[in-house]
């Protein structure tokens, strides 16, 4: 279970990306797949060939950045739509990531000396010490968010996902708005990629496929259950929600019946329960749901008005 | 100042749609005037707005705002010197934001927006200073979500986003046609009051003939794609709807005799 803890926590810094695309952009981002792979892929090759293994992690980093921009233009210069942009991306990434590991589909990172290796040394893996490392990264990779999307750049992101119009008529270029915002978020998808890679050991090219699901089950859930009211509380309900996930997963998982391999399927069910639950009657009434019905009466305030 | 030098805009060109929205249309408005607009559905009020704020681009003719040729620049190029209020109360603020955040926003039009924190205690203290001038209690409101307000609340913060960093051209589009005669009526008044105060150069659409003789200080009537006729301050105050109706007729009526005649 502490494991599951701590690899909830390093996955919540690709939540929190996921989160600042989904729900500040307003855009489904699937270039996560992709980005996640390329954040493992060039901080594992770079520790392989001697690198040291903070610089390999700004690196993967800085590969995520650029993996968010080519999607970000592909959507506001090449006007491809938004979930089209983002599968091109994630799909040509596939050969670079293969590229970018020398054509093996697997590079181990058993014998090198990674970010992981303190805390291996020192025992803290598996113990309440890694969790609180953990808890810390994801901390200050919230704090940072939250902190940016209140700047006055961050508030121009926010409002293109919510009045692209009104935003444009105060001298915003929407693009460039969207263009730095996936350009973040990927980055700190590819962060959290070259974190799992170290953490586990080993990066592989499939390390990438389904991500985005992971990511959005922990936004949503984490959301309806821990609310969502302002940007402090929503990003703390995400990192929540990853853990609460990988949780979820790790006990579904002990259940006999079930396979490793199942995985992916009990993902997919858990996000679909997460956005038709709070829908039913007997939910709504539920008040650990009660912010996904403010979030409604705000939808339906803003499709009708009324003199007041 | 704005002017708008021999515009034309031609939708659906080629095609059996084919529809002259503007043909050859010039105004010129000096600093401090405020000219209102009126004409029927199809006249190209809206197409003349949307031309002089850049949503659309003129087939001819040019757009020049104070000294500076605009007609290339895209719409969130130009906003530095325009601020819009549109028709939909619901268009002009971000909803899931608060009235603070939206101010913020509004503040820093057109400049390169930064890390900087976009509300501080310093602006805070500003925001509720002008947001007392609309008399709706938004200045005890900060922090709620603007989504929350009504129609006519919404408006009128619009409206102060829109002018309270004194752009160089003030463009409202209907802006009162979607809200009830009370809340019409307040966001009426405030927009006189706040064109005043500011001195700001404006350009108002409006469907409402009563409303376009009793704001601003010149009146223009479209039609077709022209400019029918341009009433001058003196003139305006002298003006009725009944007579504006007579003046329609009238110069409708010569131009459909001109046609017979060229039929002939």
């Amino acid at each position: 279970m502490y494991t599951a803890v701590e690899l909830g926590l390093i996955y919540a810094i690709m939540a929190l990306g996921v989160y600042l695309t989904f729900r500040i952009l307003d855009f489904p981002d699937l270039t996560v797949d992709g980005s996640f792979t390329t954040g493992a892929s060039v901080a594992a090759i770079m520790i392989v060939s001697g690198a040291p293994p903070l610089l390999s992690t700004i690196a993967a980093f800085v590969a995520g950045l650029l993996a968010g921009v080519i999607t970000g233009l592909l959507h506001t210069k090449g006007k491809i739509n938004g979930l089209l942009a983002g599968i091109l991306t994630m799909i040509g990434l596939y050969s670079v990531n293969l590229r970018i590991m020398g054509g093996s589909a697997n590079i181990p990172l058993l014998r090198e000396d990674t970010l992981m290796t303190p805390l291996r040394e020192n025992e803290w893996l598996g113990t309440w010490v890694s969790i609180a490392i953990f808890a810390l990264i994801a901390i200050a990779v919230k704090l940072f968010l939250d902190w940016f999307l209140h700047t006055d750049m961050g508030l121009a992101m926010q409002a293109t996902g919510d009045n692209q119009e009104m935003i444009r008529s105060f001298g915003v270029s929407t693009d460039r708005t969207k263009i730095v915002g996936l350009a973040i978020s990927n980055g700190f998808v590819a962060l959290c990629g070259a974190l799992i890679a170290q953490y586990q050991g080993f990066s592989d090219i499939s390390m990438g496929i389904g991500l985005i699901l992971v990511g959005l089950a922990s936004v949503i859930v984490g959301q309806a259950v821990f609310g969502s009211r302002v940007i402090f509380v929503s990003t703390l309900a995400v990192i929540l929600g990853a853990v609460a996930y990988r949780v979820f997963i790790t006990l579904a998982l002990q259940i006999e019946w079930f396979d490793p391999s199942d995985v992916k399927l009990i993902s997919a069910v858990l996000v679909i329960l997460a956005l038709i639950l709070p829908q039913w009657k007997f939910f709504k009434r539920l008040p650990t749901f009660s912010t996904l019905k403010k979030t409604k009466t705000s939808a339906k305030a803003r499709g009708s008005y009324v003199g007041s | 100042m704005l002017e708008v030098n021999d515009v034309s805009k031609t939708f659906f060109a080629g095609t059996v749609n084919e529809r002259v929205a503007l043909d050859d249309v010039s105004l010129q408005l000096p600093s401090g005037d405020f000219v209102t607009v009126i004409g029927s559905n199809g006249a190209g009020k809206s197409t003349l707005l949307n031309i002089a704020a850049g949503k659309l681009l003129p087939e001819t003719g040019r757009v020049i705002i104070g000294d500076r040729d605009v007609t290339k620049l895209a719409d969130h190029q130009r906003a530095k010197y325009i601020g819009r209020v549109f028709q939909d109360p619901m268009a002009g603020s971000s909803p899931n934001m608060t009235i603070e955040e939206n101010l913020a926003i509004a503040y820093e039009r057109g400049r390169r927006r930064g890390f900087r924190i976009g509300v501080t205690n310093k602006k805070r203290e500003l925001f509720a200073e002008e947001l007392k001038s609309l008399e709706l209690g938004l200045e005890n409101r900060l922090k709620a979500k603007v989504g929350l307000l009504s129609g006519g609340q919404r408006q009128a913060l619009s409206l102060l986003m829109a002018t309270f960093s004194e752009p160089e051209v003030l463009m409202l589009d209907e802006h009162t046609a979607a809200l009830d005669p009370q809340r019409a009526e307040l966001v009426s008044r405030l927009t006189t009051e706040i064109v005043e105060r500011h001195k700001l150069t404006t350009l108002m659409v409006t469907h409402n003939m009563e409303q376009a003789l009793r704001l601003g200080n010149r009146l223009i009537m479209m039609h077709e794609g022209r400019i029918l006729f341009d009433l001058n301050e003196e003139r305006k105050s002298r003006m009725t709807v009944k007579g504006l109706l007579q003046e329609f007729e009238n110069v409708k009526g010569e131009t459909l005799n001109d046609d017979r005649a060229m039929l002939q």
